[in-house]
């Protein structure tokens, strides 16, 4: 049988990334995340897979560094929470531009401003809708137990390669700072430079006699280049909005009613299904896994069985304007949050909903 | 006819580099970037580390110093690039790796990243051309401005109470445990880029020494941002900038 470890979400990252084949770390201390860079300071790859990690001056400067080591076709992560991820939006958008993999984890606080260390959901808008300036999507996880912050780093790193884009692990504080059993999963060793060589061969990996320089930047200072450019990054998010969605269900096959939540949110919900349920209320719960890709499909195809759908999430009220655009006026869609690092009840969420069908 | 029928092979005294590109440069004529690339693929080029060179340009006028130098290159965000070149370098230690920025990139925007990759000791080369002012977006005042100089923010010149103070971040970085090697040159006359030349080659053996940072600045010209004419820039920079930027190397260990 695998071995089972209780430990936090946070730590669960740094040990799904030295054990995933993870080349190198870059971060800056930031509530709640930081035991994922203490933890791997404790445990010292570097000694054993080789993987590199270093404290950073900056989040600016993280997110720069992971720009310069996914030039060269490593595998490069960093974490921070939601402060931090705001000064990261400007280098992942350069590395969106320069199409490069590369990992991101948010373990997301309350804002706006210095706000709060406790957890929040507020920044979907930010990370899901790209979060720097041009037009560009990152690939978005969103975990539920500290079990998929371990998961996520192997799938995210997956993702991003295949599609030449950075990837991000959404998640906040209470799955960060939760402490559950961990199953360590098989370890999957660092590629090798004849593996990164023939995975990556757009990479900076020295320009070897015969062979073109490689060039990568998010520069294109003609229109109809940096058009083209535009086009082939859309396509390519088309491409991943048809085949990367990732969502699970809860009780839907007769529901009526659904609510739809993410992260930790999707946890307390299911407690909230479970008690409409005992109040014979047919309630069901989707909880979209990719928020980009959002799955649209799961949603649609449960809009004909419903007559309210609930967005549960720990903001003003993000999600909900993704649920809108896809039911598109068919079924009344409600939201019900708490901001500010407050945490709703699974009671006073279901005491919330009760209100919407007796409107 | 091609050059071999021109000039006899026994009579040529000097060829191009062949790792500069063909491609037309887009700097204007008497602009120092020109010969500083060209120092970079003579000196790359000499070493035979050109499948093992990995170089970092910023944002600024060289900013498509890729299109001309025939080696892998990453193109960072505008102050990043020792960001860049520390995990480039950290994950490939066999790979030398540069970054040329220039004064606005590495000393105003740039200030964070150069300071705490050049005290982390990164073993990279960063080539840094100071021509006092910003030549890309047209020639506003940069943070090596001199007090005085007429620029398109000062336009009645630079005054400390209101802009500050000209940086000499290389004096700064100079007192670093992390750098090994810091030195001024320029590269105006055939003998200050002989001498350049030297300092260049030996931050690049540096990096495969771990000695730390080796840090080059080249005080340069901006023709173009200063209006002058090239020769007339020349002059300015040696009558101007070289009184308030002293050559020469400021620390080698």
């Amino acid at each position: 049988m695998a071995e089972k470890i209780l430990m936090k979400g946070n730590e669960a990252i740094a040990y799904g990334a030295i054990r995933y084949g993870c080349d190198g770390y870059f971060g800056y201390p930031i509530t709640p995340q930081s035991e994922v860079m203490e933890t791997l300071m404790a445990e010292k790859p570097w000694e054993t897979t080789g993987m590199v990690v270093l404290q950073a001056e900056s989040e600016t400067s993280s997110i720069n560094m992971l720009y310069g080591g996914a030039c060269t076709g490593k595998k490069v992560m960093t974490s921070s929470s939601s402060p931090g991820i705001s000064l990261m939006c400007e280098g992942m958008s350069y590395l969106a531009g320069a199409e490069l993999p590369c990992l991101i984890v948010n373990v997301m606080r309350g804002g706006p401003g210095l706000g709060t260390i406790q957890p929040s959901q507020s920044d979907y808008f930010q990370c899901v809708k790209g979060g720097g300036h041009g037009d560009y999507k990152m690939i978005v996880l969103a975990p539920a137990s500290a079990q998929d912050m371990y998961d996520f780093v192997d799938k995210a790193f997956e993702l991003a390669f295949k599609y030449r884009t950075p990837a991000m692990i959404l998640s906040d504080g209470v799955i960060g700072q939760m402490m559950e059993k961990v199953e360590l999963r098989p370890i999957k060793p660092r590629r090798t430079a004849e593996e990164i060589d023939a995975q990556c061969e757009w990479a900076c990996t020295g320009r070897k006699s015969g062979r073109k320089k490689h060039m990568i930047t998010s520069l294109a200072l003609e229109a109809p280049v940096q058009e083209a450019a535009n086009i082939r990054l859309q396509e390519k998010y088309k491409e991943i909005e048809e085949k990367e969605a990732l969502f699970a269900t809860y009780r839907t096959e007769d529901a009526e009613y659904l609510l739809v939540a993410f992260g930790s949110m999707s946890r307390l919900s299911e407690s909230v299904v479970d008690l409409a349920r005992e109040n014979g209320i047919k309630m069901g719960l989707l909880r979209p896994i990719t928020l980009f890709p959002y799955p649209k499909q799961a949603l649609e195809s449960l809009i004909p069985q419903l007559k309210s759908i609930a967005s549960v999430e720990l903001n003003s009220g993000q999600m909900v304007e993704d649920i809108r655009l896809i039911v598109n006026g068919r079924v009344p869609v409600y939201h019900f949050g708490r901001m500010g690092g407050m945490i709703p009840s699974p009671e006073e969420i279901y005491e919330a909903f009760v209100k919407t069908i007796n409107r | 006819m091609d050059i071999n029928d021109i000039i006899k092979p026994e009579n040529k005294v000097y060829s191009k580099s062949p790792l500069l590109t063909d491609n037309i440069m887009h700097y204007c004529p008497g602009c120092t970037h020109g010969v500083v690339h060209k120092i970079l693929a003579e000196v790359i080029g000499e070493m035979g580390i050109q499948d093992k060179t990995i170089g970092i340009s910023p944002v600024g006028c060289a900013v498509l110093a890729y299109n001309y130098i025939d080696i892998d290159w990453e193109q960072a965000a505008h102050g990043r690039a020792p960001a860049l070149a520390t995990a480039a370098k950290r994950l490939n230690p066999d790979k030398y790796v540069f970054t040329y920025q220039g004064d606005g990139d590495l000393a105003s925007i740039g200030t964070a990243e150069i300071i705490h990759a050049c005290n982390r000791g990164e073993n990279i080369v960063v080539i840094f051309i100071n021509n006092a002012i910003y030549g890309m977006t047209g020639g506003q005042m940069a943070p090596t401005t001199l007090l005085g100089q007429v620029t398109a923010t000062t336009p009645y010149g630079r005054k400390a109470e209101l802009n500050g103070f000209p940086l000499k971040i290389t004096e700064l970085v100079a007192q670093l445990e992390g750098t090994c090697f810091v030195t001024r040159q320029s590269a105006q006359n055939p003998a200050a880029v002989r001498k350049a030349k030297k300092a260049v080659r030996k931050a690049f053996e540096n990096s495969m020494m771990n000695k730390g940072t080796s840090f080059v600045e080249f005080v340069g010209t901006c023709n173009s941002g200063w209006k002058m004419t090239p020769v007339k820039a020349n002059q300015w920079m040696e009558e101007n900038m070289f009184p308030f930027y002293p050559l020469g190397d400021i620390k080698d260990r």
